[in-house]
């Protein structure tokens, strides 16, 4: 699996989840019956519809459509008029995924009627240079077939402004091209922002839009910023990141998006736990024995090299992913799919989250070294571009946490990622405790395992429960065996992309798979001390040979709990 | 793909062999979510049991298609089992002559898979009553298509006589791009409509339904007067300041229209049967919207 920064290579696969009818947080909110619109009378629906001009959350906006109707399944969720800016849209992850996603939702008939994009980047471009781009992106990258109806709309729309970051000019024309844009295309000043920069270039960038008057939504209208991780590099960090953007926009119009949220798996984790009665009764320290938490990538640093070294494998990907799993799997049940309650059950979680007094003997981390990986001879991390010869920073990290709480108290969960290892895999393993008492002999059941409950979140998205069965014949042999229930065979064919559903969340103003910037700094709380343990040691981080699972210290923290890591 | 032909044989016979075949490819578990009945004589067969395989790649399926054929001759039970490469479930068609063309629910009983929802499609003739038909009870919903009755606006109208919760008809699915482009065009608050009108080709249902849809939500009276086609060309609403208007002349994209604002091009393409039908599976709760439309063009005086 690979990270947000390489989006590329993030290969998406095609037979993945399905739209997850069960939990699109949206539709369950409009699933409570409302209001029928019919029995507005005309003349409060008119004034219902100016009232809604003054607030303008999407929401509000379709309470107040009189052909929008909560009972009316059919109508899918569409942003209102809006127009989207992108920062650095020459970069890799607008070309690969952001633009693609735009032309998808357009496929898919969820971007609102005159929806414009802007495209803002040091280059020396017009608007139809911009267009080619666009459309080679789409042609390359998109998941839903080219239908040329759909890209003449998106390309009605498509504008591009050059400048630098710096360049208070090129703001200024951004600001009278989104003004002229409201006038031609009817989007209302509408605006998200979104940052694909270099966490160095927000300040300046939020400064640019503080001082052109664009962060500020006039009456009646919404502007939004999307941000992408990391979130700082520790704590103090990650408050100053904050503070900068608040200065500029209201704490309820920051998106950050972590990709991995809008992945259907992940939404599913709720589904799952909270939708059934079958899991929940045995999801608690009763039944669970620990919780491995698995994001195994198989690439190398690659072109990440310079934003790598220095910050490594805990803090990329630990911090913000392995955290945010772990708070979907181990949170209490909110009282409702909206933003709040939900953040509110992660904080709590997050909060719970204790470090292993020992820190040597809970947490474990290696670098790749040379080796073959699938069958090719790969360099070692000391030998990759742009990375020192003598860099200490981590390509693999581990570690035991426990939570404090009366459901989870004792049960630990291993986290565990990294970069060269054996196979591409994102997973979340329940592994139960054995029965009590087992009434068969010794023998029966030498070869029974754990019983276990793997979300499989990519690739191959689905869920498996492996539990004891008997082998066929005369003997009572119990065997493990595995139910599996695989999304690519149970939806849709296709799925969409976790960018397409955050991109379309931010223009709805849909929030609640956006971390909140409390989620963020507990998260860095439970991080900083581990990176603090690491960095006094001086200790080199262990050797592992690429295409490997990890180091053997890894593997000694296991077993000192007497446990091992699932194969990879 | 592998296609069997089983002459003269019994349900229980088809039941056998689809389990040998799925243990044949070594995939005994496939994760099937549906169980789509498809009834249709032999004419309109070939393109509806396509449309299903192509919606089934979206909603893993088996399909089984029951044609009912001569009355008079033997009664006897013919089948035909593909599974392969077209379809991500199993189809099977069912060919009934004699008197078992009456009991086609006693072929099917036994092959509806356990535990997941059955859907049933009509692409052509559908019983009056749907939910009380014996194949149709068997449906969690029930899909109809008014436009292949040699009368399309009678049969839409007559839609509610027969209507159990969790019908719906191919009509009321051709519109929902439209419909969703309306609401989005609502979304900036128009003020209020006073009236207006559907353009479409003559006697096209789908045009009914959209009148009366739009007459119901915003209050004001809408026509249906009738255009060269294909399907729907327009929708005008008269609103204090002008029109809101919806054209599309190619089948392919429209303009919105709306005062005060820009036009619009918009992408509004015709869907394939195969479209239709992957969005009828895709909730399989009772559509209420439809049922009050169906209620409301039943005494809708038209143009």
């Amino acid at each position: 699996m690979n990270d947000s920064e390489q989006p590329g290579s993030d290969g998406y696969d095609p037979t993945g989840p399905a739209n997850a009818p069960a939990l699109s947080v949206h539709e369950v909110e409009l699933a409570i019956p409302a209001e029928q619109p019919q029995k507005v009378a005309p003349d409060d629906s008119l004034t219902a519809a100016q009232a809604v001009a003054s607030t303008a959350t999407t929401i509000e906006v379709a309470e107040a459509n009189p052909l929008r109707d909560p009972r009316d399944k059919r109508l899918p969720r569409v942003a209102g008029p809006c127009v989207l800016v992108i920062f650095g849209v020459t970069g890799d992850l607008a070309r690969r995924k952001l633009l693609p996603a735009i032309y998808d939702l357009g496929n898919r008939g969820l971007l609102p009627p005159g929806f414009s994009l802007v495209g803002f980047a040091r280059r020396d471009w017009a608007n139809q240079d911009f267009a080619q781009i666009t459309h080679d992106a789409v042609k390359e990258h998109a998941r839903t077939p080219f239908r040329e109806e759909v890209w003449k709309q998106i390309c009605e729309g498509l504008h591009f402004v050059p400048g630098s970051f710096d360049d208070d000019g090129a703001f200024d024309a951004l600001a009278m091209a989104l003004k002229e844009i409201d006038e031609t295309r009817g989007t209302g000043g509408n605006y998200a922002f979104y940052l694909s920069v270099p966490p160095k270039a927000f300040p300046v960038v939020v400064e640019q839009l503080k001082r052109t008057g664009l962060s500020k939504p006039p009456e009646g209208a919404w502007r939004r910023i999307v941000i992408e991780k990391p979130f700082g590099h520790d704590l103090q960090s990650a408050r100053e990141l904050n503070n900068i953007v608040d200065s500029a926009f209201k704490p309820d119009s920051v998106f950050r998006i972590d990709h991995y949220l809008g992945k259907e798996t992940v939404q599913n984790i709720l589904a799952l736990r909270f939708a059934n009665t079958l899991f929940e009764p045995i999801w608690n320290r009763r039944y669970v024995d620990h919780v491995q938490i698995t994001m195994a990538e198989d690439i190398g640093v690659g072109g990440r090299a310079g934003y790598y070294d220095g910050i490594g494998a805990a803090r990329d990907v630990i911090q913000n992913h392995l955290l945010q799993l772990l708070a979907l799997v181990a949170m209490e049940d909110p009282t409702a799919f909206g933003a709040a309650p939900l953040r509110r059950e992660k904080e709590k979680v997050l909060e719970a989250v204790t470090l292993p007094e020992d820190l040597g003997l809970a947490t474990a981390r290696g670098q790749y070294t040379e080796g073959w990986q699938g069958g090719v001879p790969v360099k070692g991390f000391l030998q990759e571009d742009g990375i020192p010869p003598d860099s200490t920073t981590e390509t693999y990290a581990a570690v035991k946490l426990e939570l404090a709480n009366r459901r989870w108290a004792g049960v630990p969960f291993y986290l565990r990622t990294g970069k060269r290892l054996g196979r591409r895999m994102t997973e979340v393993a329940v592994v139960f405790q054995r029965a009590p008492h087992l009434p068969f002999s010794k023998t029966d059941t030498e070869i029974l395992g754990h019983n276990a409950l793997v979300i499989r979140i990519q690739p191959d998205e689905g869920i498996t429960v492996r539990f004891g069965s008997k082998v066929p014949g005369t003997a009572m042999e119990v065997r493990d065996v595995n139910m599996d229930f695989a999304y690519g065979e149970a939806f849709l064919e296709s799925s969409p992309e976790a960018y397409e559903r955050l991109l379309l969340d931010v223009l709805i103003g849909d929030p609640p798979l956006f971390p909140h910037q409390r989620e963020v700094e507990l998260s860095w709380k439970v991080m900083d001390p581990i990176e603090e343990f690491w960095a006094a040691g001086k200790e080199r981080p262990e050797g592992y040979p690429a295409g490997t699972g990890g180091p053997s210290s890894a593997d000694e923290l296991m077993a000192r709990d007497g446990r091992a890591w699932r194969r990879l | 793909m592998t296609t069997f032909l089983m002459g003269s044989t019994t349900a229980s016979d088809i039941s056998s062999q689809l389990t040998r075949l799925r243990h044949q490819v070594g995939a005994p578990a496939v994760g099937m979510v549906l169980t789509l009945v498809v009834v249709s004589d032999e004419s309109h067969q070939y393109d509806a049991v396509r449309a299903a395989s192509e919606a089934s790649r979206e909603h893993p399926s088996r399909i089984l298609a029951v044609v009912p054929r001569e009355r008079e001759e033997a009664t006897r039970l013919d089948a035909e089992i593909r599974v392969g490469e077209l379809t991500t479930g199993e189809v099977v068609l069912l060919r009934l002559y004699g008197e078992l063309t009456e009991h086609a629910d006693s072929v099917l009983a036994p092959l509806l898979l356990p535990d997941i929802p059955v859907v049933v499609w009509w692409p052509g003739n559908a019983p009056k009553v749907p939910g009380k038909d014996p194949v149709g009870s068997f449906g969690q919903r029930r899909v109809t298509d008014a436009r292949s009755a040699p009368d399309a606006i009678a049969a839409i109208r007559s839609r509610i006589d027969g209507y159990t919760p969790g019908d719906t008809d191919l009509a009321w699915t051709r519109i929902t791009p439209w419909r969703s482009l309306l609401a989005a065009a609502f979304d900036l608050p128009v003020g209020k409509v006073l009236d207006g009108y559907v353009e479409a080709e003559p006697g096209h249902p789908s045009a009914a339904l959209l009148a009366v849809w739009l007459s119901e939500k915003l209050g004001a009276p809408i026509k249906v007067t009738e255009s060269k086609g294909p399907g729907l060309t327009a929708v005008h609403l008269r609103v204090e300041e002008g029109e809101v208007v919806v054209e599309r002349h190619d089948a392919r994209t429209a303009t919105l229209i709306r005062p005060g604002q820009p036009d619009r091009q918009v992408a509004l393409a015709r869907r394939p049967t195969s479209e239709l039908l992957a969005e009828e599976l895709r909730r399989l709760d009772p559509d209420e919207v439809y049922a009050s439309a169906i209620k409301r063009v039943a005494d809708y005086a038209g143009s």
